[in-house]
């Protein structure tokens, strides 16, 4: 139970942290965030397919989602930061074309590479060790994002953007290269998901709406701090969705996950992350 | 930049919002390490003046020149990292980080190569070092007033901006400010421009004012001419 809490919790920190930067610091709704998830898989793939060994190639896929997030900030998202409706628009558009051109690109689906070997016991059951990696990818990544934004200049110059962008470059701050290296992060974050989740699934250019539901569901209920908002909302609905799998098996763990979140919504309209700034000052 | 150039000289500034006019041939001229009041009655474009300064607000007309250069048009970090240190009207501390945080982000101010004084902030206002790790959006205005002088003075500024310092801040602290500017521009050499609307503040720390009138410089209080007559003659009160 707690190994399939762990599964559940990595699932949902892998695939929302990337839009919760994004969101958080621009107020930007991705709508193409689950295409960079598709890049980072397809890239790490490609490259094992080309004979790199897989960790190697997940990097690499990783560091592709974060360059073409980048690109993609600077040639469309900065033209919408005024009108926050327009770049959901503007994202959603980039995902439906990029999905298509996959499509007829690459084809309908690509030959997988299996996950890795390996196994081990606990009692009755066996667990799969690639499982113990996503939990661990999943708290490098909250790792890696509490020592960027909390213990580098760059973050505290991308939090003081955040809470008040005139003043930030009143200051000095370079505040269009802060948000397209931001949603770089952003990007190369979904990139990691599709990476570390490319090996135990089949690769499809729609793949991305596989994590779409959680994504947003965690970012929704989270708020818009990724360490105080989607750390614990995926703690809590990776609670919530295991003890009701275990229960009465999927289908009831998904709804009431569901059902969970529109309770928290009700209750904290700002999140997780509004209500526990709220309550320090 | 050679030695006869003022810090500060803009010229013709027009500045709108929307559609409206508010400045309307702006002229200001401030030679190095001057102390410079911009006073006026409410609404006449003072806060406007300064964030055309800063460059958050682009000009329709005129120029602005810094230490020589010409930054019409540029925008506000670039203003910043040539050397200008500018705190707002309402202070604007960022309320979510640190003091140290808030402070790092003044470091930018003058550029990468420019020289940095967090000692001399801790020094100046000491209560900031007392409260280095607490958000500043939890400190008393006072304490906000001065942190938001110290997160431009970390960046030993050339041409410091001040926008009523000392708006709803108890006499006393207004009084250690005073102190604290008159001493930053003895020792550092740094050119100050203020607006202010409080006659004592005027009075302290001002060599001399310009003083402004719907969005135009309408008349100038000479140096040795600042006393409590002229001013209140120029504020009306
Ligand atoms: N963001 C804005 N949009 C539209 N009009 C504005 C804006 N900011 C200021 N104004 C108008 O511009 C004029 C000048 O405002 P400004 O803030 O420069 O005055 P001020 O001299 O600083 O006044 P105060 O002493 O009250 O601070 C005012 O009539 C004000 O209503
Ligand atoms: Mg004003």
């Amino acid at each position: 139970m707690l190994y399939q809490f762990a599964d559940v919790f990595a699932f949902l920190i892998l695939s929302a942290a990337g839009l919760a930067i994004v969101f958080g610091m621009m107020g930007v709704i991705n709508m193409a965030h689950g295409e960079f998830i598709m890049c980072g898989a397809y890239v790490t793939v490609g490259l094992v397919h080309a004979g790199f060994p897989l960790p190697l190639a997940q990097l690499c896929g990783t560091l592709a989602a974060g360059v073409i997030g980048v690109i993609v900030e600077m040639a469309i998202v900065r033209k919408f930061y005024t009108r926050p409706l327009d770049s959901l628009l503007a994202t959603w558009g980039l995902s439906l074309v990029v999905t298509q051109g996959m499509l007829i690109l690459v084809g309908s689906s690509v030959a997988g590479i299996g996950t890795p070997p390996g196994s081990f016991a606990v009692g009755d059951y066996t667990f799969s060790v690639y499982r113990l990696v996503l939990f661990a990818g999943a708290l490098a990544a909250l790792g890696f994002v509490y020592l960027i934004f909390m213990r580098t200049k760059f973050g505290v110059h991308a939090r003081a953007t955040m809470q008040n962008a005139k003043m930030a470059r009143a200051l000095g701050v370079p505040v269009g290269r802060v948000y397209a290296l931001s949603f770089g992060i952003g990007a190369g974050l979904a990139g990691l998901c599709g990476a570390l989740y490319a090996p135990t699934m089949t690769l499809i250019p729609t793949m991305g709406a596989t994590f779409i539901v959680e994504s947003f569901v965690t970012v929704v209920v989270g708020g818009s701090n990724v360490l105080l908002g989607t750390a614990p909302a995926g703690i809590l609905l990776a609670a919530v969705r295991t003890s009701l799998n275990a229960w009465h098996g999927q289908i009831i763990g998904q709804i009431g996950m569901l059902i969970a979140v529109i309770l928290i919504i009700r209750i904290l309209p700002e999140g997780i992350s509004g209500f526990l700034t709220r309550k320090q000052r | 930049m050679s030695t006869s150039d003022p810090v500060l000289a803009v010229s013709g500034l027009w500045a709108n919002y929307g559609a409206t006019p508010i400045l309307q041939g702006v002229d200001i001229e401030i030679g190095k390490g001057e102390i410079v009041g911009l006073i006026g009655r409410n609404g006449v474009g003072k806060t406007t003046t300064m964030r055309c300064l800063i460059g958050l607000l682009r000009a329709t007309a005129g120029s602005i020149r810094v230490l020589g250069q010409d930054l019409t048009g540029q925008p506000a970090d670039a203003f910043a990292r040539l050397g200008i240190g500018y705190i707002p009207q309402g202070r604007e501390v960022f309320p979510r980080m640190t003091v140290a945080e808030n402070l790092t982000v003044g470091e930018l101010i003058g550029g990468p190569k420019g020289k940095k004084q967090p000692d001399l902030v801790y020094q100046y206002f000491p209560r900031l070092a007392e409260r280095r790790y607490q958000l500043a959006g939890t400190m008393s205005g006072g304490e906000q007033q001065q942190l938001a002088i110290g997160r431009a003075l970390i960046g030993n500024p050339a041409l410091m901006l001040l926008d009523e310092p000392s708006e709803g801040i108890q006499p006393s602290i207004v009084q250690m400010i005073c102190e604290a500017l008159k001493s930053i521009r003895n020792e550092l050499g740094t050119t100050i421009l203020f607006v202010e609307q409080n006659l004592d503040t005027i009075l302290a720390i001002s060599e001399r004012c310009y003083v402004m009138e719907k969005g135009r410089i309408t008349a100038e209080i000479p140096p040795g001419g600042v006393t409590s007559e002229a001013v209140r003659g120029h504020l009306s009160i």
